[in-house]
């Protein structure tokens, strides 16, 4: 049994069907890559994981309990966090403010009127704001205004943000789309790094094959919305109907 | 002191010698100087930019904070202003029950009419504010009258039961029986200062609106406003409920609106429909706009600059001004005139209109941005006389643009 089960589910929107009888399972602590061609309905997939998207039918079981019905900001609290195609952080807020909320969050929870308290005495949160943020290699940016970061800094920030929160499982929606070879490099490291050192779960969406097969330690491959098979990144690559589906149109 | 850190101490106690001096900062023209009509230091003015002051300063909190553009405001300061009102009439003309029933008023609206508008965001939830503003403002003339007095406005008169009131008590809003309405008057030389009860006991409340402000800026929960309005899907995706976070500044910004209403009542015990239009509405925002949104120290002045030049402008006629041009020859000073009188008098809101325009095109940070630029340029200058202005300049240049929220 895994951390995160998915099982059955069909989404369509309008007359396309988006996700035909996805399962799913994800291993505590393993690094999962799904992959597919465009279109294939990955992004559908995460959005259900997320609770965006309701799926019509299936379910989706997290760590022994289920999260369809719930709203995103429920299931972050339960564990997942997600780290987004292009980087969603606190654009007009400071470094460490953006990681100062989720610190925040992951203490108080959904709602708290913590208005007559100050910023500036939550020591023991700016702390581990501050610790997370020398993890990424940022604290030198810690007062640097967040939207006038460079792209690669602000998807280390958003990392940073999510990994703060100590999540059960992280959602990485393409972490290395639009980098250069180097950057993408430092970020799978990075990424290496995070999951050798922090026993977080990882499920990773990416379109290039150089990070999965230097990552991932289960592959599944969803083509038009439906698993086609899942295994090692070994077999994977010599299995010919991925081939067919997928890989023969990249290079490996 | 005060859970304020020391800049912030510094800060406010800077705020509250400039309240307590206002009689005094107002004034700085003597009786018989012909500048003496630009004084603005007589007790109506004064009590009206320190409730217009807490008035915006409560807008602040949901606008400057949040985003969210509310132009219903004006509905709470109506509520609080007939909730004093029947106080007066009801209990007592002591001000303390009026001001606190027309907070607890206000916030139940700001509560209800906030749950339903914060449904949707952006133009969507300035149009519902709008309707609902609008939706209170026809019901106090139609519905409502059994408790506004519709057209004529509500009104303490002497058969009113007034239960907490002896047969002696004062018959003019009092604190305690120290009549609002009363005034000292200071003469040094040529200079005459007014010293008000209403325009002090107003002040004090300004002082502790402008405290909890400055709190709720410093505070988790202020950081978790300004994360609404940086982005709501890194919010969610957060693990925070923003609704509630809205919700809450939407209500402390009404509960201020309706604080206003109150010490508008208790300075002047008469309420109307009139301030529940949605032109005082527009008024908050172009005051917190015009001062600069989202800044401490912003929506002050500009509730200040705005009330000052509606009463200075308006007091300026055409008599006045041909004095002022005299010195002209007669054809151009009555061109000169004419001109000048479109946006003096009755036309004091086209000067209004001028000075917002050219704010919000070119300083879109308010009075506040101004200054700090001002501030820039003269450290920048005073740099450039040490002789390594051009490279510190430079650096500054580089700099990232400082967020206008963490400001004064």
């Amino acid at each position: 049994m895994g951390i995160l089960e998915v099982r059955n589910v069909n989404k369509s929107f309008g007359g396309l069907q988006a996700l035909k009888d996805v399962n799913l399972s994800v291993r505590e602590n393993s690094l999962h890559a799904i992959i597919g061609p465009n279109g294939a309905g990955k992004s559908t997939l995460l959005n259900v994981l997320v609770g965006k998207l309701i799926p019509d039918t299936g379910s989706v079981m997290f760590d022994g309990k289920s999260v369809l019905g719930r709203k995103p900001f429920e299931i972050n609290q339960m564990g997942i966090s997600r780290v987004f195609q292009t980087p969603e952080i606190f654009g007009d807020l400071t470094v460490l403010e953006n990681v100062l909320i989720p610190c925040l969050a992951h203490r108080d929870g959904v709602f708290r009127m913590h208005a007559f308290e100050a910023v500036e005495r939550e020591a023991e949160m700016i702390e581990m704001a501050e610790h997370i943020l020398e993890d990424v290699n940022m604290a030198d940016r810690r007062h640097a205004h967040a939207a006038a970061l460079s792209r690669g800094d602000k998807r280390r920030l958003e990392m940073a943000m999510c990994l703060v929160q100590e999540p059960k499982l992280l959602l990485l929606d393409e972490p290395t789309a639009g980098m250069a070879r180097a950057n993408t490099n430092r970020t799978i490291d990075l990424l290496k790094e995070i999951h050798e050192k922090r026993a977080i779960t990882m499920v990773i969406i990416e379109h290039d094959m150089h990070v999965v097969f230097s990552l991932a330690q289960r592959i599944t491959v969803l083509a038009r919305g439906t698993p086609l098979v899942e295994d090692t990144p070994e077999n994977i690559k010599g299995n010919p109907k991925v081939r067919e589906a997928y890989l023969g149109t990249a290079e490996v | 002191m005060l859970g304020l850190n020391r800049k912030d101490t510094i800060f406010f106690l800077i705020v509250i010698a400039l309240t307590l001096l206002t009689p005094f900062l107002m004034q700085p023209f003597g009786e018989s100087s012909p500048l003496a009509q630009f004084n603005g230091g007589y007790p109506d003015l004064m009590a009206k930019v320190a409730i217009f002051g807490i008035f915006a300063i409560g807008f602040n909190i949901l606008f400057g904070l949040t985003g969210y553009l509310s132009f219903g405001h004006a509905a709470f300061l109506g509520v609080g202003s007939y909730a004093a009102v029947w106080m007066f009439k009801l209990l007592t003309l002591n001000v303390f029950p009026a001001v606190i029933l027309a907070v607890i008023m206000s916030g139940l609206l700001a509560l209800v009419i906030g749950w339903i508008s914060l449904r949707r965001s952006g133009i969507y939830f300035s149009i519902l504010t709008l309707a609902m503003a609008e939706m209170a403002y026809r019901l106090a003339y139609s519905v409502l009258t059994p408790i506004t007095n519709g057209e004529t406005g509500l009104q303490v008169r002497p058969t009113d039961p007034r239960i907490l009131d002896g047969p002696g008590a004062a018959d003019y809003p009092n604190l305690f029986g120290l009549e609002l309405s009363r005034s000292w008057k200071l003469e040094i030389g040529d200079h005459l200062f007014t010293f008000n009860v209403g325009y002090y006991f107003c002040a004090a409340f300004a002082i502790l609106a402008f405290y909890i402000s400055l709190r709720i800026f410093r505070s988790p929960f202020g950081l978790m406003l300004r994360a609404v309005k940086a982005n709501q899907q890194r919010m969610n995706y957060t693990g925070l409920n923003p609704k509630p976070y809205t919700l809450a500044a939407f209500v402390i910004s009404g509960m201020y609106a309706g604080l206003a209403g109150g010490l508008m009542a208790a300075m002047d015990p008469l309420a109307g429909a009139e301030r529940m239009q949605w032109t005082v509405g527009g008024e908050v925002v172009i005051m917190t706009i015009l001062g600069g949104a989202g800044t401490l120290m912003g929506p002050v002045l500009g509730a200040g600059t705005i009330k000052y030049l509606e009463n200075i402008f308006s007091k300026i006629n055409e008599n006045v001004l041909h004095q002022w041009f005299s010195f002209l020859p007669d054809g151009l000073e009555n061109v000169v005139v004419w001109i000048v009188s479109r946006f003096t008098g009755e036309g004091w809101a086209l000067a209004l209109g001028l000075v917002f325009m050219l704010v919000v095109a070119f300083l879109p940070g308010g009075l506040v941005e101004g200054g700090r630029r001002i501030a820039g340029l003269w450290r920048r200058w005073r740099r450039g006389d040490g002789g390594d202005g051009g490279e510190s300049g430079d650096e500054a240049a580089h700099r990232p643009p400082s967020t206008p929220h963490v400001a004064e």
